[in-house]
């Protein structure tokens, strides 16, 4: 029973790091139709810029979420500068945005082994967070149930972004008739930028909020950008709601799957997608066909 | 026509001579790795170039064909068992591959493709009791085709040379078929295609096979060459290196992939002995391809020769015409 339900919690925490992971991509992906190959790797950035100012190694510590919330700017101006510079050239050119996004993915992964090197960066637990709660019979580690808090207040905040502001109708418009949006006077190459910017921002946020359970070492980034696409196409892109039930349920299938399966692990993760897309193209609850 | 037959023999002379003028067996190792990623590449564009299907699982096949040789050699099997069922291995998964993958194009070709391979990955890497996990399959010994030995650089080489042009012969004969021709329609206009009464997914499952065969033949290749066989083959890295030659070296042209090849194991094997960041060095020429040359570097560079050639040309016809011109005027 406590194996059972310590597993439901640890795919519930995983689910959500899938879900602030995927929610940038699919928003991307659903708006600029932009196959984001980079996304693992502006999460591995963020989990390595969180290592850095907590761990003080620029000479001074900083707060974890301040450290969170200063990774995130930094790597979504990064995605804002590689959407202006390059992937603003390559509307439509499907192959060119896969060599750029797998060569920038490229640059960033070695970059990273170059300064912060091969061996495993730990990101330490935020000491308010640090130790366990225990509820009846059960000890779950705060931090892990903390994670979840922390997703379910981003879903909130996006979902509010998206279905109560301006901003949010024009990238609504955008994702459902990018063309039409631009006939009745919505710069969408603005908004591009923008979402582009959003969903690294939250790649990078996702990044060190996920340090404390997954470490940081050079791989992360192939290790999270497949799991990133399945939620995507599972739940349907450009998708909210797609993306946190996508989430939730690699979540549970990745954990339950490696305790229960482990031979078959990847087999039994990827085998609902491939079913998704032969029986429903658009995902769960996605708004057109990729 | 002229120089084109020249060029070709040329390059021919140069590819069988490899052995004569390359410094050291380190560097004839390295042109049959171009040569069997070049078959690979080229098994990839088919897809990727001429039927705009942009496959990001292709190393998964690769990885099929490349352990079941492995394995059926490690049971003991002989080398033409081996091979043979490798690549019926290979053509089969390739099936499958496409009756799944076919159902969608563009970026959900992508995205399904990807899942496929990622599948084989995990497959490779977990499934321990067949693919032996992250420690791999070694292969012992390399065939001896009518009684010749492979063992050495030089003979395995020449086996390679004879596959990839075999290989080459065979995509230049699609290319140029009534199918390669439909093929290409049903990339540019496949609706149209439709409508002209071609059966669009019929012409895109047999390029998927062609495709199928000539990278289970690049795996067997891939496992006697490295003698060597791990889930990292297989991986992502992989199947977007793949990608990244056919794209680098120019889509849907018969020389692209090869120069890609030629480049990315180039960069991989020699100028990572002399540069410690030869990843990046890898990242940024991809990057710096599609900026200066979006459509690869073999259409690019064809595209800058008649360029400069057409401004050496009309400086020269300019100075021929303008008495005409003006004779026309007066």
């Amino acid at each position: 029973m406590t194996f059972w339900l310590l597993l439901t919690v640890n795919s519930i925490t995983f689910g959500s790091l899938l879900f602030l992971l995927a929610a940038g991509f699919s928003l991307i992906f659903g708006l600029m139709r932009i196959p984001n190959l980079t996304h693992g790797s502006l999460f591995m950035l963020g989990a390595y810029f969180g290592a850095t100012f907590v761990g003080g190694m620029l000479g001074m510590m900083f707060n974890f979420w301040v450290a969170a919330v200063m990774a995130a700017l930094l790597v979504a101006a990064f995605g804002a500068v590689i959407e202006r510079l390059l992937l603003r050239r390559l509307p439509g050119q499907q192959m060119a945005q896969v060599l750029v996004t797998l060569g920038i993915s490229f640059i960033v992964a070695d970059f990273c082994l170059m300064v912060w090197g091969g061996d495993p960066v730990a990101v330490a637990t935020p000491d308010t967070l640090v130790g366990s709660v225990r509820l009846g019979p059960m000890i779950f580690p705060i931090y892990r149930i903390a994670v979840i808090g922390i997703a379910v207040v981003v879903a909130i905040a996006l979902w509010l972004l998206l279905d109560r502001t301006r901003l949010g109708a024009m990238i609504r418009a955008g994702v459902d008739d990018p063309d039409m949006a631009r006939v009745v006077g919505i710069r969408v190459s603005r908004l591009f930028t923008i979402v582009f910017a959003l969903g690294a921002g939250i790649a990078a946020f996702a990044g060190v909020i996920g340090g404390p359970i997954l470490t940081v070492y050079p791989g992360l980034d192939q290790y999270m950008l497949p799991l990133a696409l399945v939620v995507v196409i599972l739940g349907g892109s450009g998708s909210l709601l797609g993306s946190v039930v996508g989430s939730l349920i690699i979540g549970v299938l990745y954990n339950f799957g490696q305790a229960l399966l482990p031979e078959l692990a990847y087999f039994v993760l990827f085998l609902p997608m491939v079913l998704v897309l032969l029986l429903r193209p658009q995902g769960l609850f996605g708004r057109f066909i990729p | 026509m002229k120089t084109r037959i020249i060029a070709l023999l040329l390059a021919l002379v140069a590819l069988v001579t490899v052995p004569y003028w390359m410094p050291g067996a380190y560097y004839i190792n390295v042109t049959s790795q171009i040569l069997f990623y070049a078959i690979f590449a080229l098994g990839l564009n088919i897809l990727a170039g001429y039927g705009g299907l942009v496959s990001l699982g292709h190393a998964g096949l690769l990885g099929i064909s490349a352990y079941a040789a492995a394995y059926l050699l490690h049971a003991g099997f002989g080398h033409p068992v081996a091979i043979i069922i490798a690549l019926i291995a290979g053509l089969i998964s390739m099936a499958v591959y496409a009756v799944l993958s076919l159902r969608t194009t563009g970026i959900g070709f992508i995205m399904i493709t990807l899942a496929l391979g990622e599948i084989i990955w995990g497959l490779a890497y977990r499934w321990i009791s067949i693919t032996n996990g992250d420690n791999g399959i070694n292969v012992h010994s390399r065939p001896m085709p009518f009684g010749f030995s492979l063992a050495s650089p030089t003979a395995f080489y020449y086996a390679t040379l004879v596959v990839f042009l075999v290989c080459i012969v065979i995509v230049t004969i699609f290319v140029r078929s009534p199918l390669g021709a439909a093929l290409m329609g049903t990339r540019d206009q496949p609706r149209r295609m439709n409508a002209l009464g071609y059966h669009v997914w019929a012409i895109r499952f047999w390029a998927c096979m062609l495709s199928g065969l000539l990278t289970a033949i690049a795996g067997v290749l891939f496992v006697y060459y490295n003698q060597f066989i791990s889930p990292q083959a297989v991986d992502l890295t992989a199947s977007a290196e793949a990608l990244l030659m056919v794209i680098s070296g120019g889509a849907g042209t018969l020389l692209g992939p090869i120069v890609g090849a030629a480049l990315v194991v180039i960069v991989k094997s020699v100028v990572s002995g002399f540069i410690e960041r030869w990843n990046m060095l890898l990242g940024a020429i991809f990057v710096v391809i599609v900026i200066f040359m979006p459509e690869g570097l073999v259409p690019g560079t064809a595209r800058l020769w008649r360029l400069a050639w057409r401004q050496f040309g009309t400086s020269r016809d300019d100075d021929a015409a303008a008495p005409s011109k003006a004779g026309a005027e007066q």
